[in-house]
């Protein structure tokens, strides 16, 4: 039953990314990739981690993403844009991304296949005790650094973000 | 009373952050609120210093714990402050000086639009000096540190409209980041080495873990010295300093000349239980500091600006003050840095006053003549550059610089050769200061003075000027066996190893040959800036001399040099990344030669001889050879070298998407060799 | 029984993360092309969570909310980044913005 579920989401994280890779519009992508963000949200919960899943829906599927949709608004993607992403998206340009993703693909699944994952036990259940508890202890210099890096990450994007006076 | 010397940097933090976040203030009120908490702080330094002198100064100082910093899993930080002889030194300079350049400053900077922002860097930099010098720990030091470097950049470019001062200050910041990224590495390396930051226990712990000349400290200490060189300007980290002279001149006075820059000699006194582990390190400290020394009290010789003669100055000083730490004399380099702080501020505020009154003007050469216009400060001047230049007995410079070059004589790591160049670079000093005293005051008058300073300028000044006189007195002993009263007061803090034995001959011998040299440097100046004979003029003329002059007006080409050194080869590397080098080198080498040749030779009888007998031939048979087997091997030659140009360019375009496109490639190559291994 | 889906979470894996580096390598709008990235993260934080699920261990889960902090930090600033290109060229398209002349 588990299996089941499993191969529905992997379907449905998989089906709607090709779908937001191929689409012009970019609302339809937006929604497609936020559909594929909540498909793995159920994988991470199948996985034995909700509290991973809980943050899938909340940070990406929700905070990212609404960001995303702001900014798109922003810039008032209109029919005229998706004429030109059509254009922009003809046969040609997907030779060789397809080509080197393929290659990448075909050379992780050939390790994973000769990997050594013979695991008997079922995805036990971690919860979120046990990823605080470790997080703030083992890790906690990578919470500090963590903190360092979102902070200046703010201030860039106040920096870069507001509207200077010479602009148009 | 001792607890609470946490005040004295709090007080100034405080300032700075009412006049950053607190409203638009009058003029009036930012001034009464700096000077408030300035001499409130200096006023508790100066109880504090009382109460520790009475209590002994017991050795191991005397520290409290304000609150933890940062608490990680084996790592943990505290903030908190240190006292001892050395530090209650550095604070009393620090308050005090700020004191009085903060009450010259409400005058000097009265007509300046953004007068809150100057007294609030101002209080930040006083605030930042504070944590440097009384923190605990590396850490908080090195906070301190950033703390002082960032001030000494925004002031520097406090007129930020005109572009130089930008530059000036954006040289001084990344200068000194060469040197702190030394210092921080010396960090992490002390701490995962002996596993803690503070320094008292950092100082116990090297002597039981390392001995004598380990690689390991040796190492640290030579990392630390890359950061103490950067602050103190020192060779080959000094080109910021002459130009940091951009800023206000308050600025100059208590930044550049008496409190931030002496930092790097802090730094080493502080640690010097190290450095006397490391014996290269003292060494290279011993060198570093003479040639520092030699080579600016040069340059101080022929610049015209005058804040730029007394930057040059305060680098040759600190030179003097290194020579002390690399001889293992750090009492003696406190001192200097004592009695330098106060001779130099005064100096600085002098410069500032004379600007004050000739409406900006810098140039020693447009000055002169002023004795009689500016009487204070013609005295000012006179006692300034007599204690700089060290002249026997009436002035603080005299022994303290007296005593750097007994111990640069006798200790193992100096001796004569060290002891001679000290006496060089007193000559020079004496001749450079009393050149400046000359050209100034004396001679005939170029401009008019505007108007005069007023108390707030001059008192700040009258004191300084009392002071580079009396505090001389404090480093003097009267028998040569036993250490002076200031040297003893520093040994509570920083115990001297092997205190070598000085005798009463070698005492003497330093003190008439101190005395002698500063007396024939004034002698010189007198000669060349005042009598000027018609033989030395002469001399002058010629065109050694004058490349000389030119060369040491330059700061002996330091900036050439680096822009040659570094910034060229740079940018030439980019250019060429840019341009393709293949391309342009056939196009400099062959194309350019031969099409110059080409054109400016054309049309003479030569040209015509050789078209006759040499072209038309050739060209005949070129053309019944057109296309055979050379022709087409150099054609495919050319079209190789392009092709091969076209293909380099390819890798630097700009666009994302084909740097992506080479990252995932990599990936792929990547993945490949682990699936293949 | 966990083993088959613990590699297979692993394939999904590296199915989305091609996907993603398709779609980064493939489309010209910047937008699209953070948006790839985002997928490539995000493949990269599934890939940890299965691994973690393997052993039965929080440390996949930790090193995801490492990925989860990092494209926090990146996507405001990237985002930013766009917005000025936008005011500055007037276009988003990846291709014509670069003042280079290689």
């Amino acid at each position: 039953m588990m299996d089941f579920f499993f191969y529905v989401a992997a379907s449905v994280a998989i089906s709607s990314t090709v779908l937001f890779v191929i689409a012009p519009n970019a609302v339809h992508a937006l929604l497609n990739l936020i559909l594929s963000f909540l498909a793995i949200a159920v994988i991470f919960l199948l996985l034995g981690a909700p509290f991973a899943a809980a943050l899938e829906v909340i940070i990406y599927a929700g905070a990212v993403m609404v960001l995303f949709v702001f900014v798109i608004m922003m810039l008032q993607v209109g029919p005229k844009s998706v004429e030109q992403e059509r254009r922009w998206i003809g046969i040609r340009i997907w030779w060789v991304p397809v080509g080197l993703a393929m290659l990448l693909l075909a050379e992780v699944g050939t390790l994973i296949a000769t990997g050594a994952v013979t695991a008997e036990s079922g995805p036990r259940r971690v919860g979120p005790e046990e990823v605080g508890l470790v997080l703030l202890s083992r890790y906690l210099l990578a919470v500090e650094l963590a903190s360092l890096l979102l902070l200046p990450g703010i201030l860039g994007a106040y920096y870069l973000g507001r509207r200077r006076r010479e602009d148009p | 009373m001792l607890d609470w010397f946490w005040i004295i940097p709090a007080l100034p933090l405080a300032g700075f952050l009412v006049l950053t976040l607190g409203p638009s203030l009058s003029r009036a009120t930012v001034s009464g609120m700096t000077l408030a908490t300035s001499t409130l702080a200096a006023m508790l330094s100066a109880s504090i210093a009382v109460a520790l002198l009475q209590q002994g100064f017991h050795p191991v100082g005397y520290s409290r714990s304000l609150w933890t910093w940062i608490d990680l899993d084996g790592f943990t930080t505290r903030i908190a402050l240190y006292i001892d002889a050395l530090s209650m030194t550095m604070v009393l300079i620090i308050t005090g000086v700020g004191l009085l350049v903060q009450l010259y400053a409400t005058e000097y900077m009265s007509e300046d639009d953004e007068y809150q922002r100057f007294f609030a860097y101002m209080n930040l930099f006083v605030g930042s000096m504070l944590v440097l010098v009384l923190a605990d720990n590396l850490l908080l030091l090195f906070l301190g540190w950033e703390g002082v470097g960032l001030c000494s950049y925004l002031l520097i470019g406090f007129w930020y409209r005109d572009l130089l001062n930008g530059r000036a200050a954006r040289k001084a910041f990344i200068v000194n980041r060469i040197g702190d990224a030394a210092m921080l590495v010396g960090l992490c390396l002390l701490f995962t080495e002996l596993g803690t930051l503070e320094i008292q226990a950092i100082l116990r712990n090297a002597t039981l873990q390392w001995t004598i000349g380990d690689p390991l400290v040796v190492t640290a200490t030579v990392l630390l010295l890359g950061g103490a060189i950067g602050k103190s300007a020192q060779v080959p980290l000094h080109v910021w300093l002459p130009d940091a002279m951009a800023g206000p001149t308050p600025v100059s006075a208590l930044i550049h000349s008496a409190t931030m820059v002496t930092a790097g000699v802090y730094l080493i006194a502080r640690t010097h239980t190290l450095f006397a582990l490391a014996p290269v390190t003292q060494t290279a400290i011993v060198v570093i500091g003479t040639t520092t020394m030699l080579f600016a009290a040069s340059s101080a010789l022929v610049q015209r600006d005058i804040k730029r003669v007394f930057a040059y100055s305060t680098i040759s000083q600190l030179g003097y003050m290194f020579i002390a730490l690399g001889v293992g004399a750090t009492g003696a380099a406190i001192f200097h840095l004592f009695t330098h702080a106060c001779f130099k501020a005064l100096l600085f505020l002098l410069a500032g006053a004379l600007m004050f009154s000739l409406h900006h003007e810098k140039d020693l050469m447009n000055m002169g003549g002023l004795r009689r216009d500016l009487p204070l400060l013609f005295w000012a001047a006179v006692i300034g550059a007599a204690s700089l230049s060290g002249l026997p007995f009436i002035t603080a410079g005299f022994f303290s610089k007296d005593q750097i070059l007994l111990q640069a004589w006798i200790s193992p790591n100096g001796g004569r050769w060290l002891l001679t160049a000290g006496l060089i670079g007193s000559v020079l000093t004496a001749l450079y200061s009393f050149r400046v005293v000359f050209l100034a005051f004396f001679g005939e008058k170029h401009r008019e003075v505007s108007k005069s300073p007023g108390w707030r300028m001059t008192l700040p000044m009258g004191i300084l000027a009392v002071l580079s006189l009396g505090i001389g007195w404090l480093g003097w002993s009267p028998r040569a066996e036993e250490p002076s009263w200031f040297i003893r007061l520093m040994d509570t803090a920083m115990p001297v190893h092997q205190p070598d034995p000085i005798t009463e001959a070698q005492a003497g011998m330093v003190a008439v040959l101190a005395s002698s040299a500063a007396l024939l440097g004034v002698a010189g100046a007198y000669l060349m800036y005042m009598q000027r004979p018609a033989s030395l003029e002469a001399v002058v003329k010629t065109e050694a001399v004058q490349a000389i002059r030119q060369f040491l007006f330059r700061g002996w080409a330091f900036n050439w040099l680096y822009r040659l050194t570094i910034q060229k080869p740079f940018r030439l590397f980019a250019q060429a990344a840019k341009h393709d080098l293949v391309e342009r080198a056939y196009d400099r080498l062959l194309v350019r030669p031969f099409l110059s040749t080409a054109g400016s030779a054309k049309g003479d009888i030569v040209d015509q001889a050789y078209e006759r007998l040499l072209m038309r031939p050739f060209q005949w048979v070129a053309d019944i050879n057109q296309d055979d087997v050379l022709d087409r091997l150099y054609r495919g030659l050319t079209r190789l070298v392009e092709q091969a140009a076209v293909t380099a360019r390819r890798l630097q375009t700009g666009q994302v998407r084909w740097y992506a496109t080479v990252l995932a490639a990599g990936a792929v190559g990547l993945a490949g060799l682990a699936v293949l291994a | 029984m966990s083993g088959p889906l613990v590699v297979h979470a692993v394939m999904v894996a590296g199915i989305l993360f091609a996907l993603g580096l398709t779609g980064l390598l493939a489309r010209r709008n910047l937008l699209f092309m953070l948006m790839s990235v985002e997928v490539m993260l995000n493949a990269a934080g599934l890939g940890f969570i299965a691994a973690g699920a393997r052993w039965g261990a929080p440390d996949g889960q930790v090193m995801f909310l490492f990925i989860l902090t990092l494209a926090a930090a990146e996507v405001p600033v990237a985002l930013a980044l766009v917005l000025q290109v936008h005011r500055r060229f007037h276009t988003l398209d990846a291709d014509a913005v670069t003042l280079m002349e290689g």
